[in-house]
């Protein structure tokens, strides 16, 4: 997919990321049972960073970013987003939660609900914000997603490729400071990755702080500012897209991106 | 066609054929004749053989049906009329006909408190089952338990009154608590609502006297009987049990090990008793379990005992709900910030339900059916009723099919209703196109 993400985005690999630190994770481990899944992660993301998370499958990357919104547990180390530090206690993990935006692999759209209703829902009950104003604002990035006239319809009446676009809108409805996005388009058909990942492109230029895990590098190559390699749980290696693509530091690296872009 | 194409292999049409209408043995009735009936030879046998037994019973019903006696006062006078012809003696239903709906003690100059009720009952219950009605009408539903409680056994006005004062009250606590914890808000609750419930109650007496005239004649529950009584109790354990059920099948999915195995054992023993056991405990030995003295009603260990019974599976038909949904739908609702309330209320239960019904309604339909188990324990229900005073009566002794077939008559109207509204439900909430 790497020439679609070309066509989109001017090549601008010294995009500028502020000092401020938007998530920061420090020595976090954790086990599925006895099985070490993460191990000693370390990773601060500055705001308005665009990382791209890679790596062969059961390497911990979907793990990982499950980790920050408290989707799945840590057993040691500290997780800290947005300065509020991730630990047991319901109020600060809601809180996160409601700063930090995710997009899953198979959408998980409220099937019950029209898409409006999907979009406005969070704000509502969770944002207190008046119903009247979250349709707005619902309709607004509807429209940025370009599907505003599919609002009243229900999830399963929708294309892949559309549902995931109204997952992103429905997660940016809640105005998240950070956006997680779990393999957005793995389960989508070659014709639907383009217009998610338009979407995904239009939302980096905007500087939005995003997490990526994906397979298309293409688009790691276009907006990414940084790419992380992940095997067995750890990080293996981390650098821009520029070196990272041309010249990989790691066998495991090379053998990984030799795989995936060799065909 | 021209001639220059005659003999060509090309061909081009100029004319287009007029529409015919299909041959008659493709048509209307034949067509479905053939394709449904006579398909096959073994299906035109089996087809023919259908009819025969049709007709051999309807030809054995039709004239007992028809043919039935309205009018007479006994079952002797019944045979008289009848004269040796082997037709119904419908004139149990007409002669007991309060006795059957209402039971032989309810006192007939209050018949029109029940009917009252019932009539109310529809306009309480709309709001809940077709939710396009206006939402203002829930109002109302709110307020008939305790109409319907006033109505039926009477008695003065305060004693309904200060039971909806307590929920109030506890509602009010608890919405100005929940805020700090789950835990205050319901604990808030429910002991406001046991202040009022304790202070009103010894109101009470002196209220009833100032206010005289706000008071019905009182009815015993040991009065209560007919179908009457089948109704009410089908209808209070199936509302009850729903949301208890509801509450038990969460519980049981908690992580937290107290409730956790608290839902699973009340679960796992309600189960695996049988109903008619819990009855008779409620009919024998629940007494003990209450404050010596305090006497309470039959009617309502009964539906403590009931309402517990069902409840306990529809808790296992929610978990069932509740596993089917994908874990994905739990996760989109956390990563959106819901706390868990709220992620139960808006995103689980409603498809979890949704999923759920045909079995709640299965449940509903035989805890309904089940009413009539009172009957063992000297509850003149409409199964009790016919057993008893009617049967024994020197009058109509030996009249059992009439009977019977009014009762399960009555049952079987008010079970397909049940089960067409669920149907009904099922398609008005189809949204996921599958």
């Amino acid at each position: 997919m790497a020439d679609i993400a070309e066509t989109h985005v001017t090549p601008n690999p010294q995009m500028k990321v502020s000092d401020e630190v938007a998530i920061s994770i420090q020595n976090m481990n954790k086990w599925y049972g006895s099985f070490h899944v993460l191990r000693d992660i370390d990773l601060t993301v500055y705001r308005g960073e665009r990382i791209v998370i890679c790596g062969p499958s059961g390497s911990g990357k979907s793990t990982l970013i499950r980790c920050i919104n408290a989707l799945e547990e840590h057993q040691k180390g500290t997780i800290e987003v947005d300065g509020t530090l991730l630990s047991s206690d319901l109020k600060n993990i809601d809180k996160i939660r409601s700063e930090v935006g995710m997009c899953f692999q198979h959408f998980n759209l409220f099937p019950h609900l029209t898409i409006l209703e999907n979009c406005t829902l969070a704000p509502i009950w969770v944002r207190k914000v008046p119903k009247k104003k979250a349709e707005e604002t619902a309709m607004h990035f509807l429209e940025k997603v370009k599907i505003p006239d599919q609002a009243d319809k229900y999830p399963g009446q929708l294309s892949g490729g559309q549902q995931q676009r109204v997952a992103i809108a429905r997660s940016l409805c809640m105005r998240p400071r950070i956006m997680l996005f779990d393999e957005p388009t793995s389960a989508l058909d070659p014709e639907m990755i383009k217009e998610v990942l338009d979407t995904m492109i239009e939302l980096a230029e905007e500087g939005m702080t995003m997490l990526c895990v994906t397979h298309e590098m293409g688009f790691a190559r276009q907006v990414a500012n940084r790419v992380i390699f992940m095997d067995d749980g750890q990080i293996v290696e981390q650098n821009e897209p520029e070196e990272f693509f041309k010249n990989p530091k790691s066998p495991r690296t090379q053998l990984f991106l030799s795989q995936i872009l060799g065909h | 066609m021209s001639d220059t194409h005659a003999e060509s292999v090309a061909f081009v049409r100029e004319t287009a054929l007029p529409p015919v209408p299909p041959p008659v043995a493709e048509r209307g009735i034949y067509k479905w004749g053939r394709e449904n009936l006579f398909a096959t030879p073994l299906n035109a046998l089996l087809t023919v053989a259908a009819i025969y037994v049709i007709y051999l019973v309807l030809a054995g019903t039709l004239p007992w049906i028809l043919g039935g006696v309205w009018t007479t006062s006994s079952l002797a006078e019944c045979r008289e009329v009848l004269d040796g012809r082997s037709a119904a003696c419908f004139s149990v239903l007409t002669d007991r006909w309060n006795q059957l709906l209402f039971g032989f003690k309810y006192p007939p100059e209050l018949y029109w408190r029940p009917l009252l009720a019932f009539v109310l009952m529809f306009l309480a219950a709309a709001p809940v089952l077709f939710f396009d009605l206006p939402r203002k009408l829930l109002f109302f539903t709110g307020i008939y338990p305790f109409l319907a409680y006033w109505l039926i056994w009477g008695g003065t006005i305060w004693t309904p009154i200060v039971a909806l004062l307590g929920f109030v009250v506890g509602y009010f606590v608890y919405e100005k608590l929940v805020h700090r914890s789950f835990a205050t808000g319901f604990f808030g609750g429910v002991i406001a609502a046991l202040a009022v419930w304790y202070v009103g109650g010894l109101a009470i007496p002196d209220l009833a006297r100032i206010t005289s005239g706000l008071r019905l004649e009182a009815v015993p529950s040991r009065d209560l009987g007919g179908f009457m009584l089948n109704m009410m109790l089908g209808v209070t354990c199936v509302s009850l049990s729903l949301p208890i059920g509801i509450a038990l099948a969460l519980g049981r999915q908690s992580s937290m090990p107290l409730i956790k195995w608290i839902c699973v054992i009340f679960i796992e023993f309600i189960r695996g008793v049988p109903l008619i056991t819990l009855l008779f405990v409620a009919n024998v030995m629940l007494a003990y379990f209450f404050p010596p003295g305090s006497g309470v009603d039959l009617f309502l260990r009964v539906v403590i005992m009931i309402t517990m019974f069902s409840s306990a599976y529809i808790a296992e038909v929610i978990r069932g709900g509740l596993a089917a949904l994908p874990k994905g739908q739990y996760e989109a609702a956390d990563s959106l910030g819901l706390d868990y309330p709220q992620a139960m209320r808006l995103i689980i239960l409603p498809q979890a339900l949704k999923i759920s019904i045909p079995g709640i309604v299965n449940i509903a339909v035989g805890l309904f059916k089940d009413t009539t188990l009172v009957s063992i324990i000297s509850m003149f229900d409409l199964v009790g009723m016919i057993r008893g005073p009617i049967l024994a009566s020197t009058d109509w002794n030996g009249v059992y099919w009439e009977l019977l077939g009014f009762a399960a008559l009555l049952f079987f109207i008010v079970c397909y209703g049940i089960s067409q509204y669920s149907q009904w439900l099922e398609r008005r909430l189809a949204t996921d196109h599958r």
